[in-house]
């Protein structure tokens, strides 16, 4: 089959709707929020101008045109708060990908090695939480970890502290929260790549000299690292924009990007600024998709 | 310590003098069992194993000989005996510090590493210094005949070259002991017959002790010094590839091994060396008297295919063999053109069915028979074997 026949016709079709999709559903509302970006806010409903129009015939879409600046990039720049919220969500968002990876990793290593029939058993128990909401979850974390909250009684009860600890409002109930929360995804693909290794590779590894540990490190870590690359991609990402986990659970002294980007919008009603930051979001995301990207490639490359 | 020349040439009547060249064996299974749970997968089995050997594991799937092959390995432990490597028991040695390397059925080779890696791995393991190793790869590569192509991942080979990357991966680390879990059975007949070829030739230039498990008796036929046939988690027999076609001792094995006609019957008469047989299915025959003594009278009288002739008039009596001469006459029933030969099911007037193998040794069929062809069918007394019933 020549590579003209590929291309023939209904196959053309079917390789364009993915882009349709990207088009219709990305870069169309992408372009509103583009265009929003580089507006100025007005006390207006929609509270920004210019707006596009075909009132004024043409010169008035060039005038429109003529209007649109670059001020609110300018402005975030300028201002530490915003840079201060994108370093802070960056972090927040590394670390936490860490500690996920760090915890997620045994954890899907294990599931992957119980006998057949507990494996559905304990997917289970991973994707169980998911059948409560979100926010409820997160409302029961602020109940265990509040001043007079089941830790610290128990802590109390237990005589491990002699006054209430402060939890809440903290760091470190922040990423508890984020942990907690996003860990089903870390361990779901790190689960199935290492579900699906070919046990005979360790019999193997074992054979030729390898100790337990060797055998890990030589072999069902490489293996396992499109899980690892697919499992930090999927944290981190909503991570950096997580916007409710760090507002409930997180002292309020510093703000991660998307709390500041809900302040411009809903307090500041600043829509071009909020838009700015969004769009400045989406560059920041791209570097680690285009990283996996480039992984993924070479890795095809190989083969 | 071996080579080619010491490798004795075996005949069906004399016992392979290899047992007896080395006093201590390389390899000792004593009495091993290995249960799981309810299911017995080896069953108080004894086998010796000599220094230089290639020795193949044959049976049908499920007969224990996998089980048995990774005991060896050290990925199963027995329940019970031991198994000695050069006099010292190694039943409680973990796998990683075995001098015994396997090659995986599906060859087990790790698919982010390249050809030279896989083959370095298990040098890497034994921590030999990097020019060493560099020089041990190169040489395996060799050896294997991979040369150019090191630096491929095992999904960019073919089934053919992905096998001698786990072979020589196997080999690197010099074993004292090798095994292969049905090394060839992923390649298809022609490659099979040319690795099976190079594999000996290999094994003999190295010296190195084989042990292979099979479920494919022309692969044990042609490259084993001995057989072991295994069967519910023991050995049936143990033997040359000669023995164990020409001299099986049970019919189980003679129907395992190739294709055999098996003629029911009671010994009648007793005269020297020679028995009188009658049967139900084909009359009264005559066969040698086997070398052990028979108890009983009911035996199964057994005859390979290619060693009954064919002729549309029975043998004259005088063709030697003593003046006796097996004669049994039928109708062709059946004919099967399989190049080479020519398999045909003759219906005997006696009432039974016997299979003869005639070489087509002539291009243009006027020796070829038809069904409804009347025929004699005939073999000498020496050519049957005498098995309990």
């Amino acid at each position: 089959m020549s590579a003209r026949d590929i291309f023939a016709r209904p196959a053309r079709r079917a390789a364009i709707a993915p882009y349709a999709w990207m088009v219709l559903f990305f870069l169309v509302p992408f372009g509103f929020v583009l265009k929003i970006s580089l507006s100025q806010t007005a006390i207006a409903q929609p509270p920004y101008l210019p707006l596009f129009g075909f009132a004024d015939g043409i010169d008035g879409l060039k005038a429109s045109f003529a209007a649109l600046s670059l001020d609110n990039f300018r402005l975030l720049a300028s201002d530490n708060l915003y840079i201060a919220s994108y370093l802070r969500s960056v972090v927040v968002a590394l670390v936490s990908t860490a500690l996920l990876l760090a915890i997620g990793y045994p954890v899907a290593y294990a599931m992957a090695r119980l006998p057949a029939r507990w494996q559905g058993v304990a997917m289970m128990l991973v994707i169980v939480p998911f059948w409560t909401s979100f926010l409820i979850r997160i409302y029961a974390w602020i109940n265990i970890l509040q001043h007079d909250g089941l830790l610290n009684q128990l802590l109390l009860a237990l005589h491990i502290v002699s006054a209430p600890v402060v939890w809440l409002s903290t760091d470190s109930a922040m990423y508890l929260g984020i942990v907690y929360s996003y860990l089903p995804f870390m361990i779901l693909p790190l689960y199935a790549t290492l579900a699906k290794q070919d046990s005979a590779l360790l019999e193997a590894a074992s054979d030729l000299g390898a100790s337990r540990l060797q055998a890990f490190w030589q072999v069902t870590f490489p293996l396992s690292l499109p899980g690892v690359f697919a499992g930090a991609l999927l944290c981190f990402i909503p991570i950096v924009g997580e916007f409710v986990i760090p507002d409930l659970l997180a002292g309020s002294d510093s703000m991660m990007i998307g709390q500041t980007l809900w302040l411009e919008f809903f307090t500041n009603k600043d829509w071009p600024v909020a838009s700015a930051l969004a769009i400045v979001l989406l560059a920041l995301l791209l570097v680690p998709l285009l990283v996996y990207d480039r992984l993924q490639r070479r890795q095809l490359e190989a083969k | 310590m071996t080579s080619t020349d010491t490798i004795p040439d075996v005949s069906a009547d004399t016992p392979p003098p290899i047992v007896a060249a080395y006093p201590t064996p390389l390899l000792r299974i004593d009495n091993v069992t290995k249960k799981f749970g309810a299911f017995t997968a080896v069953d108080g089995l004894s086998l010796d194993i000599q220094a230089g050997e290639f020795f193949a594991l044959l049976g049908p799937s499920g007969c224990g000989k996998t089980t048995l092959l990774r005991m060896l390995a050290g990925f199963e432990t027995p329940d019970a005996g031991k198994i000695l490597l050069d006099g010292a028991d190694i039943a409680a040695v973990p796998p990683h510090q075995r001098p015994v390397n396997m090659m995986f059925q599906n060859y087990a080779l790790f698919p982010h590493l390249s050809v030279a890696n896989n083959i370095a791995f298990g040098l890497k393991r034994a921590m030999l210094p990097k020019d060493e190793i560099a020089s041990r790869v190169a040489e395996m590569v060799a050896l294997v005949k991979l040369s150019g192509l090191e630096k491929r991942r095992p999904d960019q080979l073919s089934g053919g070259q992905k096998q001698r990357v786990a072979l020589a991966r196997a080999l690197a680390r010099r074993p004292q002991l090798l095994l292969l879990d049905e090394p060839l059975a992923a390649l298809d007949k022609k490659l099979r017959e040319e690795t099976q070829a190079e594999l000996l030739a290999l094994q003999r230039r190295l010296g190195t002790t084989f042990v292979i498990v099979t479920h494919d008796q022309d692969e044990a036929m042609t490259m084993a010094d001995r057989i072991g046939v295994m069967q519910d988690g023991r050995l049936e027999q143990v033997a040359t590839p000669r023995q164990l076609y020409e001299a099986p001792v049970s019919r189980w094995i003679a129907g395992f091994v190739g294709d055999i006609n098996l003629i029911e019957g009671e010994v009648t008469f007793h005269d020297d060396h020679r028995l009188t047989i009658a049967t139900a299915d084909a009359g009264t025959l005559f066969v040698a008297e086997p070398r052990a003594p028979l108890d009983g009278k009911a035996i199964s009288v057994a005859i390979r295919p290619e060693k009954i002739r064919l002729s549309r008039r029975g043998p004259a009596a005088d063709r030697g063999h003593g003046g006796v001469m097996n004669s049994l006459e039928g109708v062709v029933t059946e004919v099967g053109y399989l190049g080479g030969l020519s398999v045909y099911k003759v219906k005997l007037d006696h009432g039974g069915t016997l299979r003869a193998a005639v070489a087509n040794t002539a291009r243009l069929d006027v020796d070829a028979y038809s069904v409804g062809q009347r025929v004699a069918a005939w073999f000498a007394p020496d050519d049957c074997v005498v098995l309990q019933r």
